[in-house]
């Protein structure tokens, strides 16, 4: 099978990219593991209408995009499918799909994967009850599923907020926010301005907070050295000055791109300092630097599910140029309004990313925190490693198998270079990130095996 | 211009022994690696130890290296994750089982002892999951396997220790002999100069063998291997067949690592390697169909590494035919990591005495300008790279 765009993802950024590539004369595929589209924001958004606890933006405008993607109808959409591999040279998609893999081809290959919750190797993260907000929240979404008992989140971010209101709303209790951000990072947020142009976002943020300690959500700022305890469970946490008995913690520190198939196709990556990510360096269409793909959404750098639909569009609007359905003046005349809107979506972000800069310690856990938690590797390990001579993550997993457990580095790769970095006092750049390799998700043997056989050796 | 005795082209496994070997003899030397340590082959390898099926002519040296590898930690300093879990050869039919017994008995004639037929029973109890119509099989109970980029680094941190220089990223734009001298220029312009020269640069070895005057044939493949998350432990000795390319085996950490010559796409200007999907599917597949117990392992690692293949598969080793203070060591075609940790010592004997007491003869680098003679005796099982 073949088409014009390869679209993998159907969140915001990848059905708003497949809506305007249809309406653009593309034949378009949409690749996407879930069940259904909404992407993680507004996951399962169709089957969770009616649920109060997650009244608001994610049924109204989760609901308006869902629908409008189920709409366009000549749009190939591939649900419960799994982007395992692709050679972007030749445009050919490997995808597993109903315990089996198979190939299609497209002339060019949009990656909307989104954002990854950026991991917090605390001292006990791994022990049963710790989890992270946006694990909790999935329950949620798709299960209706709350925590029992007290419940703690700890961390800092806008998701923090929404998902301490949404637990409330289901009745959890007691629950506390641990706020981890520095203090006076609020004033140096104020000066990257922007609070006009985004006000109504920042409104959208006051509200939840409002809401928040209405329903009796108890606060703890300036909290730092956080720590889980607990035998076969957690059942406290404490950290700097004190600590509260819990039976659920939630850690949260933001959202990172997930860059996890970007890196394993080699494209260029700038290292965010401020965020402590890594981003794929795009064009202001959204072009990597590889000619055939192109990434729209948070996977290119973190703005939101707004930012999202109008990079997806500024992407299929590029693409249909590329395949030469539009000339350069009908693509800079179509791409006006979602640059408007893309750029009233991100005017917020220089606030917010200050406002909630992650602590540089999340990337220097303690020596005796577990970092890689497949393979069971330690902060110190990890150290001493780089002490011998490893010199990036992709040497550290030859000398410790940290990257090569299940989540193939996805939890561990950022944090174990930033532990090399430290030791051998070199930058994030010169460090390097970790190369993941395919399959970009872990298939089973016996799904590799029923690839089609015709060409084989 | 950086003076030194010996220049090495080729931070690899071999490239690294030689400088190893020639730094412990007293010789100032220098690796230029145009990327990293171990960036091809020898860092992407099964990592197999195995005498089991060599071609004849590789038989001595790779008995010679075996017996290295089980006291390696005495030249490099550690163990290289060394494991003698011996190789086994699987027979699928009763045709296949006689082509084994016929190799175990030439090995015998020829004096060698260290492969043994053994039956369908003997073979299920050294391999419990193995799948149910396997007849027997051939073994090597000293073989093993070793971890490839942990061992190519402790070479490198050895040589390094012994007084050798390795720089990466340095790649070699031009090598000339001037006046009893190699001179070697890199891409950034820095020049390197040295009375003797190692070409151990692996499937670019052709290259510098041409840019010399020597037309040595060399082809590629981009070996493909699959690495599963952890299991329970399932398998003991690395396992080949006799009648596809496999080697297969499970570490102590649990992960199972399947390879053996399913070739993926690679570019050699570059150094891009990419997967060929088919292929690697039927890795699994003949995977599979030896080891039932695998269908729902995880996959979590998938890669290929470029190596230099000849036209008979044997590497090239040996003193230049063309230039003065030149030797080849490359070309080992998918099946030179067990061989390392002696070729540095045979590099070191041709550069400093011009002769060594190993059988090299086969591999001499003019054999096939000189090969009009066409007596090739089928001389190995099925190679499985790694």
């Amino acid at each position: 099978m073949s088409y014009d765009l390869a679209i993998v993802g159907a969140g915001p950024a990848g059905m708003a990219a497949a809506i305007e590539a249809t309406a653009l004369g593309l034949s378009v595929t949409v690749l996407d593991e879930q069940a259904a589209p909404g992407g993680q924001v507004f996951r399962a958004v169709e089957s969770a209408s009616g649920d109060p606890a997650l009244a608001g933006e994610f049924l109204d405008a989760g609901g308006a995009l869902t629908a409008s993607f189920r709409g366009v109808t000549t749009i190939a959409y591939r649900p419960s499918s799994t982007l395992w591999h692709l050679a972007p040279d030749t445009g050919a998609l490997s995808l597993k799909a109903g315990g089996a893999s198979s190939e299609l081809a497209a002339r060019r290959v949009l990656l909307a994967t989104g954002a990854q919750e950026r991991p917090v190797p605390i001292p006990g993260w791994t022990l049963p009850g710790v989890m992270s907000a946006g694990a909790a929240q999935i329950l949620l979404k798709t299960a209706g599923a709350v925590p029992q008992g007290a419940v703690v989140i700890a961390g800092q971010g806008p998701l923090c907020w929404l998902l301490a209101v949404q637990l409330l709303r289901a009745g959890v209790g007691p629950l506390t926010l641990l706020e981890t951000g520095a203090g006076g990072a609020l004033w140096d947020a104020f000066r990257a301005g922007g609070l006009w142009t985004g006000r109504r976002l920042l409104g959208k943020g006051v509200a939840l907070v409002r809401e928040a300690k209405r329903r009796g959500l108890q606060v703890v700022r300036g909290v730092r050295d956080l720590r889980a305890e607990g035998d076969a469970h957690v059942q406290a946490v404490h950290w700097h000055g004190g600590s509260l008995p819990c039976d659920t913690l939630l850690l949260h520190e933001g959202v990172i791109p997930s860059t996890h198939i970007t890196r394993a196709l080699g494209l260029d990556h700038d290292w965010n300092a401020r965020q402590l990510c890594w981003r794929p360096r795009l064009d202001p269409w959204g072009a990597t630097s590889h000619p055939n793909v192109a990434v729209a959404g948070d996977g290119g750098g973190i703005g939101g599910w707004e930012a999202a639909v109008a990079s997806g569009r500024l992407a299929a609007i590029d693409a249909a140029h590329r395949l030469g359905k539009l000339d350069a003046a009908a693509r800079d005349a179509r791409a006006a309004a979602p640059r408007i809107s893309l750029r009233s979506a991100l005017s917020l972000r220089p606030f917010l990313d200050r406002l909630y800069a992650p602590a540089p310690t999340v990337l220097a856990p303690a020596d005796d925190t577990i970092v890689c938690r497949c393979e069971e590797i330690t902060g110190g390990q990890i150290r001493e490693a780089a002490r011998l001579g490893a010199t990036g993550p992709n040497q550290v997993k030859a000398f410790l198998r940290a990257g090569m457990g299940p989540c193939q580095g996805r939890m561990c790769g950022t944090v174990v270079a930033g532990l090399i970095a430290e030791i051998r006092g070199a930058s994030m750049e010169e460090v390097g990130a970790l190369r993941p390799r395919a399959p970009f998700k872990p298939m089973t043997v016996g799904e590799l095996a029923r690839e089609p056989q015709d060409a084989a050796a | 211009m950086r003076e030194s005795d010996v220049l090495v082209v080729g931070g690899g496994l071999h490239g690294l022994s030689a400088a190893l070997h020639l730094a412990l003899r007293g010789i100032r030397v220098r690796v230029l690696e145009a990327q990293q340590v171990g960036a091809h082959a020898s860092g992407y390898s099964a990592g197999g130890v195995r005498t089991l099926g060599r071609h004849v002519a590789e038989v001595p040296l790779a008995l010679e290296a075996l017996d290295r590898w089980h006291r390696i930690a005495t030249l490099v300093g550690e163990t290289c994750g060394f494991r003698s879990v011996g190789q086994v050869r699987v027979a699928e039919t009763g045709a296949e089982l006689a082509r084994l017994a016929e190799r175990a008995a030439q090995m015998q004639a020829l004096g060698f002892r260290h492969e043994e037929v053994v039956d369908a029973e003997t073979l299920r109890g050294l391999l419990p999951a193995v799948a149910g119509h396997v007849v027997g099989g051939l073994i090597a109970r000293r073989d093993g396997y070793a971890v490839p980029l942990r061992t190519t680094q402790a070479f490198g941190r050895a040589a390094t220790a012994a007084g050798a220089e390795i720089l990466e990223g340095v790649r070699v734009s031009s090598a000339e002999r001037l006046d009893g001298r190699w001179i070697l220029k890199s891409r950034d312009a820095d020049a390197y100069a040295a009375p003797y020269l190692v070409n151990a640069a692996g499937a670019w070895g052709g290259r510098l063998a041409r840019a010399v005057g020597e037309a040595i044939p060399l082809g590629f493949n981009a070996f493909q291997m699959l690495l599963t998350d952890s299991l329970p432990p399932f398998l003991t000795p690395v396992v080949g067949a006799a009648g596809r390319p496999l080697s297969f085996k499970q570490s102590e950490s649990g992960h199972v690592m399947i390879g053996g010559g399913h070739k993926g796409l690679a570019d050699l200007d570059t150094g891009q390697v990419s997967l060929d999907v088919p292929r690697l599917a039927y890795s699994a597949r003949t995977a599979l169909d030896l080891f039932p117990i695998l269908r729902d392992a995880r996959i979590v690692h998938a890669w290929a590494g470029i190596e230099g293949v000849t036209p008979d598969e044997l590497p090239v080793i040996g003193r230049s035919a063309v230039a003065d203070g030149l030797v080849h060591a490359f070309g080992f075609s998918g099946h030179g990591f067990a061989l390392a940790p002696v070729i540095g010592d045979i590099v070191a004997d041709l550069l400093l005495d011009g002769r060594t007491r190993f059988p090299i003869e086969p591999f001499a680098p003019d054999r096939f300008s000189r090969a009009a003679t066409g007596s090739s005796p089928r001389g190995a099982l099925m190679q499985p790279a790694g």
